[in-house]
């Protein structure tokens, strides 16, 4: 598929309306690609003009942030606004909601001011202005439930954007009992994606899962590379892989319309 | 000879005055030990905070059952403080029910509003005990609740018991004084509660039940005046603190954690290829420490925190570590935080400043375990119902460890230098970024 950097587009003296910002979950891990090129997909359908940093992209320093390491994240954050403002980019979407986060809420007072979006809300814009739309959709009826990032939900209030787009694949949306601000994590955040649990009587991963598989879920969407890694993993923990899936909501819109 | 009752109820008046205050200016002093932090943008916002989480109580709500008890005794507590005035003014003046000459009918709606509140907040306190000590719901027995944080929640609802018991007893006696004609207890109130109570008096003569009357309306006030002392040595501060506590609370998105400003002015520095760094080392002497060891470390707000946090362990509740049986506990962080701090402030009590105890908020009483079983998800601090945010003091402490002691888990150690040698927590190489793109 055809990705276009910013480097190129900018070379050609082209400006695109969106930068997306890939994230290292979304450009490495196997998993998380695949939601990377739905949400691309998704870009072209809508005729959305957007490039890439590609090579130029790196760490937004989240997880050394969590983890302590205040001087790593800044160093990282200082680089990257760099590039971002040497670009002069002002929006950008973003497929992690810990690089949404970051970007967002930590970047401005290191000089780096951007409109921040998270995929769920662009995709719900491109909606809203007609610049494509969702029509018999293959998950028509599918019981799904959805799993709150702690660092979109909590963190950030964004509860409707991927619920909304739920609703609009015609699927039954059942809620868990811990939802919306009461969300339990997938036990990722704070860097523990990076390392071993500490000692405890369960996973926390196995807990969330527990708590979705009660709903009697044909899917868990998810919003979040990380959430889909801990899902998934918790998901073939109860030998459940051939009865639920846990996808990403990019990747239902793209599924669903077969793009 | 007739004024004795007047200057002891006065003297003891002072006294109760007198000592809170010194408590309460000996909190103020510990608060202020921690470091600087603005949060005084925004006022109309934070009043709005303040009059909707501390004085409407809406986050209390998101547990009905509690939330509604809570409510109870709250209002109860709120409107029976009106009735203290005219207690105090009779103390003092040698009246008694002085308000009621000037109130009329409406003095009776008021005693009576007074007494219904007492039995709710009666009913409220007996099931709040219930709760912990027959249903023993589980967050109240988790192990940094063993010993004197069990007790504390226990004596603070049998003092209330107690001061209620005492407020009705006084009423009931008092009406019947009123139906006896005895000339100094004229008419006034009207008693739906304590009503039901006279049948255990109506036995006693006249002299006795004066007596009672008073013995009750002694002790109840003395009650008032302990308790108001209570406050300072239990974790009942939420009282007064929860106001300040939701006026200073975060105000910006709870996933925009501070950058350090100290780190910033170092970063800045590295990347300026004109910086001059011999120059630049002289304003440098005085470099703070990379987060937090102990409670001095922390800022202010984070200390007021510690005091005003009130136990109700809903934080540990929500906590996903907690939940899976991990050693952390975001009360148990609070608890921890003030235990220390008052730890330092007796320690300035007795030698005038801070002497070296040997001893730290890290390692003393939060340990390393604690602090990375933490997923930075913010559920305590979203479901704190006054504001307090236990994850920034983690989140500090961990800076600590990994900034000054480079005490990170080795994992974590694995993931920082793939960050700082190729851009990702994982060992792949920058020049793949972009392989996503060309793969089916």
């Amino acid at each position: 598929m055809y990705v276009p950097t910013l480097a190129e587009l900018t070379a050609k003296g082209e400006k695109p309306e969106v930068l997306f910002w890939v994230g290292c979950a979304g450009s490495f891990d196997e998993r998380a690609k695949k939601i990377t090129k739905s949400f691309v997909k998704i870009l072209n359908k809508a005729n959305v003009s957007f490039a890439v940093l590609g090579t130029e992209e790196s760490c937004t320093g989240d997880p050394a942030k969590r983890a302590g390491n205040e001087f790593l994240y800044q160093m990282q954050a200082m680089a990257n606004i760099e590039v971002l403002n040497n670009y002069e980019v002002t929006r950008i979407v973003t497929t992690c909601p810990h690089c949404f986060n970051t970007l967002k809420n930590e970047y401005p007072s290191l000089g780096g001011k951007f409109e921040v979006m998270h995929h769920t809300t662009f995709i719900n814009a491109l909606l809203q202005e007609e610049r494509f739309s969702i029509s018999g959709s293959s998950f028509k009826g599918r019981r799904i439930t959805y799993h709150d990032p702690c660092y979109l939900g909590r963190a950030n209030q964004v509860y409707e954007a991927p619920r909304n787009l739920i609703r609009k694949l015609d699927a039954e949306l059942v809620e868990m009992k811990k939802c919306k601000s009461k969300g339990l994590c997938c036990g990722a955040g704070g860097a523990q994606m990076f390392k071993e649990p500490e000692k405890g009587n369960k996973d926390i991963n196995i807990e969330r899962t527990e708590q979705a598989l009660e709903t009697q879920p044909e899917i868990i969407a998810a919003a979040c590379p990380f959430c889909n890694t801990m899902m998934s993993d918790g998901i073939k923990n109860k030998e459940k892989e051939g009865h639920v899936q846990v996808l990403d909501i990019a990747e239902m819109i793209s599924n669903a319309e077969d793009l | 000879m007739t004024f004795i009752p007047n200057i002891i109820f006065a003297i003891l008046l002072f006294l109760g005055i007198f000592f809170f205050r010194k408590n309460i200016l000996f909190v103020k002093r510990n608060i202020l030990l921690g470091k600087a932090i603005d949060r005084y943008d925004q006022p109309s916002k934070r009043w709005a905070n303040m009059f909707k989480i501390a004085l409407g109580q809406s986050k209390m709500v998101n547990r009905p059952i509690a939330g509604i008890l809570h409510i109870m005794v709250y209002i109860g507590f709120i409107i029976i403080n009106i009735e203290l005035i005219e207690i105090v003014l009779d103390g003092l003046l040698g009246t008694h029910r002085v308000f009621a000459p000037y109130m009329g009918k409406a003095y009776n709606w008021l005693i009576a509003s007074f007494e219904i509140l007492a039995a709710l907040v009666l009913v409220s306190v007996v099931l709040f005990w219930l709760r912990r000590n027959a249903y023993k719901i589980k967050r109240f027995w988790k192990p940094e609740m063993e010993g004197w944080p069990k007790k504390d929640a226990d004596y603070i609802l049998y003092f209330e018991i107690v001061l209620m018991t005492l407020f009705l007893s006084m009423n009931a006696t008092d009406s019947l004084l009123q139906e006896l004609g005895n000339p100094q207890y004229f008419q006034a109130g009207f008693f739906p509660v304590s009503q039901s109570m006279t049948p255990l008096f109506s036995s006693f003569s006249a002299p006795t039940l004066v007596v009672l009357e008073r013995s009750f309306w002694w002790l109840h006030i003395s009650g008032i005046l302990i308790f108001l002392n209570y406050l300072y040595y239990s974790k009942h501060l939420h009282i007064l603190l929860a106001f300040p506590n939701t006026y200073f609370q975060n105000l910006a998105p709870k996933g925009a954690f501070k950058n350090n400003e100290t780190v910033t002015k170092e970063v800045k520095l590295m990347l300026d290829p004109n910086a001059t760094p011999y120059a630049t080392r002289v304003e440098e002497t005085a470099v703070d420490k990379f987060g937090a060891c102990d409670v001095t470390d922390l800022n202010w707000i984070q200390l007021m925190n510690a005091y005003t946090c009130t136990e109700c362990g809903r934080c540990t509740d929500e906590c996903p570590a907690n939940q899976t049986g991990k050693l952390l506990s975001p009360r148990k962080i609070m608890m921890d935080t003030r235990d220390r701090l008052e730890e330092v402030g007796n320690n300035i009590n007795k030698y005038g400043n801070h002497q070296h105890d040997n001893k730290q908020l890290l390692g003393d009483y939060i340990t390393k375990e604690e602090l990375w079983a933490c997923t930075s998800c913010n559920a305590c601090v979203e479901t704190c119902p006054i504001g307090i945010d236990p994850l920034s003091i983690i989140m500090d402490m961990r800076q600590f460890l990994v900034m000054e002691q480079s005490a990170a888990p080795s994992d974590l150690n694995n993931m920082m230098s793939n960050i700082e040698n190729n851009g990702a927590p994982w060992p792949f190489s920058n020049q793949d970024r972009m392989l996503w793109a060309s793969e089916n």
